[in-house]
């Protein structure tokens, strides 16, 4: 086995790009939960997205008309399950496992003719004298645009959620939608944006990883990767950088058994791919057992379905 | 003079029932309106259309001489209403300042709004601090919230929904100083509630509903209370009547019992002791969130202590699952009758079940017996008068004091020797109050120990033979009931824990 | 204006009919999605629901494969309903599917090549409890420290996968397989066969523990205390704390049944028509019995049927893509378009529409 092959500044430079996908479909499904849904469906809308991107960039030898068809692809059957929760008031659980189902068989349906295709390829930042730097400049700017599009993505949603009027009103939906109804806010709206608003953040994450990270398209290819960011979002306890965190942990432990099963180590390469997984989980379990602090609280109406009565 | 509002003809019908039929009245400039009426009687419908959040069917409102119809409480807000709701307007999670601005069009900056609200607050004699989570406030600091929310946006017409529900005697004191000082400034005040001693101290003109109409609107304070009450329930209440009882052997007991809460929001139990013997009543008041449910929990079972804490005919209990103490004998009703007492959507045979298993031998060796429980269902309908169409019937589709019947009914029938209550009559109409008190006594009379927790200090006062308070987690002394004074109640439950220290001062 | 108003008491009449309508509105909008995929649509709803049972040339072949197919479906989604029933979401029923498979045809592959009639029993008892063990993980976490089921039976899913490519290429590899991945094929090893009981219909053990379950689960919530629990716990939580009802047990009930449930069916599976362990023996039964569940109402007869219905579209799915070239993943979007018609329908179980403002009563 030879770890000397594994650079530290590859190895971060490629963590932010593995994590990527997941952070961009964790700070969408933080919006939506801080609005108090629960969106299971995020694996069904990622794939969505996936396949929607690299279709229109197949087609039009646009990656960026790519992404903007993943993001309203995804959206849009988000709204699927908006209406279903929002207006017939179905179950969020049971919903977003259809969300789920329906994706992933959607999915493979729009991919048959996409199955070996190459994508065009995404431009990268490449700022000439910058991302020359030895050490940080590759992994700060050596980035295609969608990297930086997540992070500025996370400081959006924090600056949006803790200093405006529409953040507050999120968080008021999300913690009692019978208060904000009773105020005069419009629950049902803030929450059908809010779940589109998770639906393009998932989207854009499934086509980064078909456009970018893998680059091409294969059934199934999201393999979990919509729940990973749920787990996520608990793990980061509803708090835009601590999803980051909890996105670049997994990224890590992605790119470093990737790169463990390049260097060829002793461990069979299945137990190394299952290891993001195990973390996740491990990750779920610690954070979950600390619960009961105030501040890592759950959005009190999450999974509730509200219906005005009065 | 011309009205602030005017209120011509509303009328607002769901399904089944008229809310509010017909009903007009006119609230003057800087006048304090009561609007009194039992619980069902409308009220919260009638209010609910002033700040529109609720479309009348047919009827009109004249605010300040203009027609005033608001689609929503934005623009109810707009044309200077405010309300203070009773219940579901606050977020607990969010900050103090943060609560107001979300109750506010335009609010300023949020350095600006806390300044505000420091300044306003000091003002009015209701102290608050802006940055505080609401979660971690008294029921009477949350009231203060959504005052100063209201005060901010310079209200023409203040409406408070039951505002003394959740307050001790001196809280109550204090909002009443707030209350004549907004009048003094031209502020007129819907004043909503169903406790007559308030209304003839505060109010300058009262409307009464029975069952969605209007039955008189009358001057408080030339009226007697009585006369308001007939008004209010239609006819006069039999007064719950209560049979001496000689002392007898301790049921139940509470040693220094100690619980740490379990959820973030939640009240800790501190060093409880109490006795209460066999045929004995023990009133415990209390302003809500000071730790009823907590000690409701604790008595049924649903949380657990330690053994020796709580002692049932002298034998420890306190480790035991709810259904071990069923069949020992101490039966427990809590507040919540939907989702808690009852499960909502299941009918009252399955809801017979619930907590009829062991007492009424429901099932044998896990298989449930199905007629059995039928009948005992059919038994408590028709032994507590409960309306129902029949036992088949969700729990849910029953009105709050028959399912309230029905829950104490259930319990009743199996004969506890140690009974906990939990707000019996809450949300209840006045004749299903009564009947209820009535079978409390009874089961008493039978020799039953029972503890009643409740926030209604008359009901408190009406059935108990003893009385004690929680605050913050703690119990005061229990003392007698009979001839106790409001001052001294409120000392108890502001959290003198020494009444007779407290009398010595005074 | 169209409104809802809940209804006082959910309708019994709409909880039975709902199914009809989302099967109804499926093949419309079903129909649709075939139009576009440039198939007649007529001819593509008959070839997945009516040729597999009634066309002369097919059905022989694939009639049994109804119950084939139904009866993983129809055993984990019963367990799943004790769980859904609860509040309690197992959605990694595959992972326990995948684990009680290998537990099960390890158990017979480590006794191979004896031959005893004890050997197939001791399988399916493997199976169940690899299964059982498999969901405990989420169980006991749940329990101890409140972790979300949810994601971690999920994720499980995935990890159970790696293990059994490892297991497929390692540890069960077929030491006379020539190196090629995969299990020995327990066809050709009698006492770990799970052989068809009656010829041409496709009725075997795991069909005959399907039907035993239907019935189980239909006695458990009819007339049993434990029945009446799941639906308490599920229906309102705290009403079932106080009536006594111990959570954490019942979460460990609800996960270790249909943990146990979904291993017995990968057991039956692995050592019947699928034969052996191999990387993808499982073809995603484990999400499938999902929307069984769902359709079937959580009640065990109605999960009966939908299993027998859902078996149905992948038999027909088959058979449409054979005839008509309709893509596979097609009867999957099918079958997640049924749930979604099914979760919209139930609007009218619990509410009454409205058109228009509300009278004056």
């Amino acid at each position: 086995m030879d770890l000397s092959a594994i650079s530290p500044t590859l190895l971060l430079a490629s963590l932010m790009v593995a994590s990527t996908p997941i952070l961009l479909a964790a700070i969408g499904e933080l919006v939506v939960e801080k609005a108090g849904v629960l969106n299971l469906g995020v694996e069904g809308m990622m794939i969505t997205g996936a396949i929607c991107g690299f279709a229109m960039a197949v087609e039009t030898g646009s990656p960026f008309l790519g992404f903007v068809a993943a993001a309203c692809g995804a959206a849009v059957l988000s709204l699927v399950f908006g209406v279903l929760t929002q207006f017939l008031l179905s179950n969020q659980v049971a919903t977003g496992l259809a969300l789920t189902l329906f994706g992933l068989g959607l999915s493979s349906l729009l991919g048959q003719s996409y199955v070996g295709v190459k994508s065009p390829s995404t431009a990268k930042l490449d700022i000439p004298i910058l991302s020359d730097i030895p050490g940080i400049g590759p992994v700060l700017f050596g980035h295609d645009l969608v990297v930086y599009f997540g992070l500025a993505l996370v400081v959006c949603v924090w600056i949006v959620l803790k200093t405006t009027r529409v953040g507050l009103i999120l968080r008021a939906v999300g913690e009692n939608h019978d208060a904000a109804h009773a105020l005069g806010y419009k629950v049902v709206r803030v929450r059908l944006l809010a779940i589109a608003f998770g639906g393009a953040c998932a989207g854009l994450g499934g086509a980064y990883l078909s456009l970018v990270r893998v680059p091409q398209w294969t059934e199934g290819m999201t393999a979990g990767a919509g729940w990973i960011a749920l787990a996520i979002v608990v793990f980061g306890a509803w708090r835009p950088f601590r999803v980051l965190l909890g996105a670049y942990l997994f990224g890590g432990v992605t790119v470093l058994q990737l790169n463990l099963q390049a260097a060829g180590m002793a461990i069979p390469v299945e137990y190394l791919s299952m290891s993001p997984y195990l973390i996740t989980i491990v990750v779920l379990v610690i954070m979950s057992a600390q619960r009961g602090r105030k501040s890592l609280a759950a959005p009190a109406c999450l999974g509730r379905a509200f219906h005005a009565s009065s | 003079m011309t009205a602030l509002l005017e209120i011509q003809g509303l009328t607002k019908a769901y399904p089944g029932v008229i809310a509010n039929e017909d009903v007009s009245f006119e609230i003057m400039p800087g006048e304090v309106h009561a609007l009194l009426g039992e619980n069902g009687a409308g009220k919260s419908t009638l209010v609910k259309m002033i700040y529109g959040l609720v479309k009348p069917d047919t009827g009109k409102m004249t605010l300040r001489g203009g027609a005033f119809a608001p689609a929503e409480p934005r623009a109810a807000r707009a044309a200077g209403v405010a309300m203070v709701f009773q219940h579901f307007s606050l977020f607990e999670a969010l900050d103090v300042a943060e609560n107001i601005a979300l109750g506010m069009e335009d609010p300023p900056p949020m350095r600006a709004l806390a300044a505000r609200i420091t300044e306003v607050s000091q003002n009015y004699g209701l102290p608050l601090d802006p940055d505080r989570l609401v979660g971690e406030l008294s029921a009477g600091e949350r009231q203060r919230v959504e005052i100063i929310r209201c005060l901010l946006q310079n209200p023409k017409l203040l409406i408070m929904d039951e505002p003394t529900s959740v307050l001790t005697p001196q809280e109550v004191e204090i909002l009443f100083t707030t209350l004549e000082k907004l009048k003094s400034e031209g502020t007129s005040i819907l004043y909503i509630s169903h406790k007559l001693e308030e209304i003839r101290r505060l109010c300058d003109n009262a409307t009464i509903l029975r069952l969605g109409k209007k039955v008189a609107t009358c001057n408080p304070r030339e009226e007697t209370a009585s006369a308001m009450a007939e008004m209010m329930v239609g006819s006069a209440l039999l007064q719950p009547e209560r049979k001496p009882h000689s002392a007898q052997a301790v049921a139940i007991e509470l040693r220094d019992l100690t619980l740490p809460t379990s959820h973030a929001f939640g009240t800790t139990l501190k060093n409880i002791n109490i006795s209460v013997r066999k045929g004995e009543v023990l009133g415990i008041g209390g302003v809500a969130g000071n730790g009823q449910d907590e000690l409701t929990a604790v008595l049924s079972g649903e949380a657990l202590s330690s053994p020796d804490s709580i002692l049932l005919h002298d034998q420890p209990i306190g480790d035991l699952n709810p259904n071990s103490r069923r069949k020992l004998g101490l039966l427990a009703a809590p507040e919540e009758r939907l989702g808690h007492a009852a499960a909502p959507d299941m009918s009252l045979v399955e809801n017979a079940l619930l907590t009829g298993n062991h007492r009424k031998s429901l099932t044998s060796s896990g298989f449930v017996n199905w007629a059995r429980t039928r009948e005992f269902a059919k038994d408590v309908i028709s032994s507590f008068d409960v309306r129902t169409p029949g036992p088949n019937n969700a729990a849910r589709a029953l009105s709050g004091g028959n399912l309230q019947k029905f829950v104490i009914g259930r319990e009743i029938l199996q004969r506890p020797e140690v009974f906990v209550v939990n707000q019996p009559t809450w949300g209840v109409d006045a004749a299903a109050a009564s009947a209820i008190r009535q079978a409390l006594l009874d089961l008493a009379a039978d020799g039953a120990a029972i503890i009643v927790i409740s926030q209604d200090l008359d009901e408190l006062m009406e059935i108990s033979d003893r009385f004690a308070a929680l605050n913050e987690g703690r119990l005061t002394e229990p003392v007698p009931a009979y001839g106790l004074s409001v001052e001294e109640i409120g000392l108890m439950m502001g959290g003198a824990h020494d009444l007779a220290r407290a009398e010595g001062a005074a | 204006m169209i409104r809802f108003e809940k209804r006082p008491t959910p309708s019994r009449l709409w909880t039975a009919l709902t199914p009809f309508v989302a099967v109804i509105a499926t093949m419309i909008a079903g129909g649709i999605m075939f139009a576009l995929l440039g198939k007649d649509p007529f001819e593509a709803i008959r070839t997945i629901f009516w040729d597999p049972i009634f066309n002369e040339q097919f059905a022989p072949f694939s009639r049994p494969q109804l119950l084939v197919k139904a009866a993983p479906l129809i055993l984990i989604a019963i367990g799943l309903s004790l769980g859904f029933r609860a509040g309690v979401w197992n959605i990694g029923a595959e992972g326990q599917y995948i684990i009680g498979a290998i537990f099960g045809a390890g158990v017979g592959l480590a006794f191979y090549p004896t031959e005893s009639v004890l050997i197939f029993p001791l399988m399916v008892v493997a199976g169940a409890i690899g299964g059982f063990l498999w969901a405990m993980i989420p169980g006991l976490l749940r329990v101890t420290f409140q972790t979300n089921e949810i994601l971690v039976s999920l994720l499980l899913v995935y990890v159970a996968e790696f293990i059994l490519a490892s297991m497929s290429l390692g540890l069960l590899r077929n030491p006379d397989g020539a190196g090629f991945p995969g299990s020995r094929n327990l066809r050709e090893y009698p006492s770990a066969f799970n052989a068809e009981l009656v010829a041409g219909t496709g009725m075997h053990w795991g069909v005959v523990a399907a039907f035993i379950a239907v019935i189980f689960a239909y006695i458990l919530f009819a007339r049993h205390q434990l029945g009446f629990h799941i639906k308490l716990a599920g229906q309102a939580p705290r009403a079932a704390r106080f009536g006594g009802v111990n959570p954490s047990r019942l979460i460990l009930i609800c996960l270790g049944v249909s943990g146990a449930l979904a291993g017995m069916a990968g057991l039956f599976e692995v050592s019947g028509p699928a034969g052996q362990v191999s990387i993808d023996f499982n073809v995603g039964y484990g999400f499938t019995a999902i929307i069984v569940a769902f359709l079937g109402r959580l009640n065990p007869i109605g999960i009966l049927l939908a299993g027998l219905l859902m078996a149905l579209t992948y038999i027909g799915g088959e058979l449409a893509s054979f005839m008509l070239g309709l893509p596979n993943a097609a009867i999957q979007a099918f079958q997640g378009m049924l749930l979604f018609f099914l979760l919209a329908a139930d609007v009218l179980t619990n509410y009454t529409i409205r058109f228009g403002r509300p009278k004056v009563a």
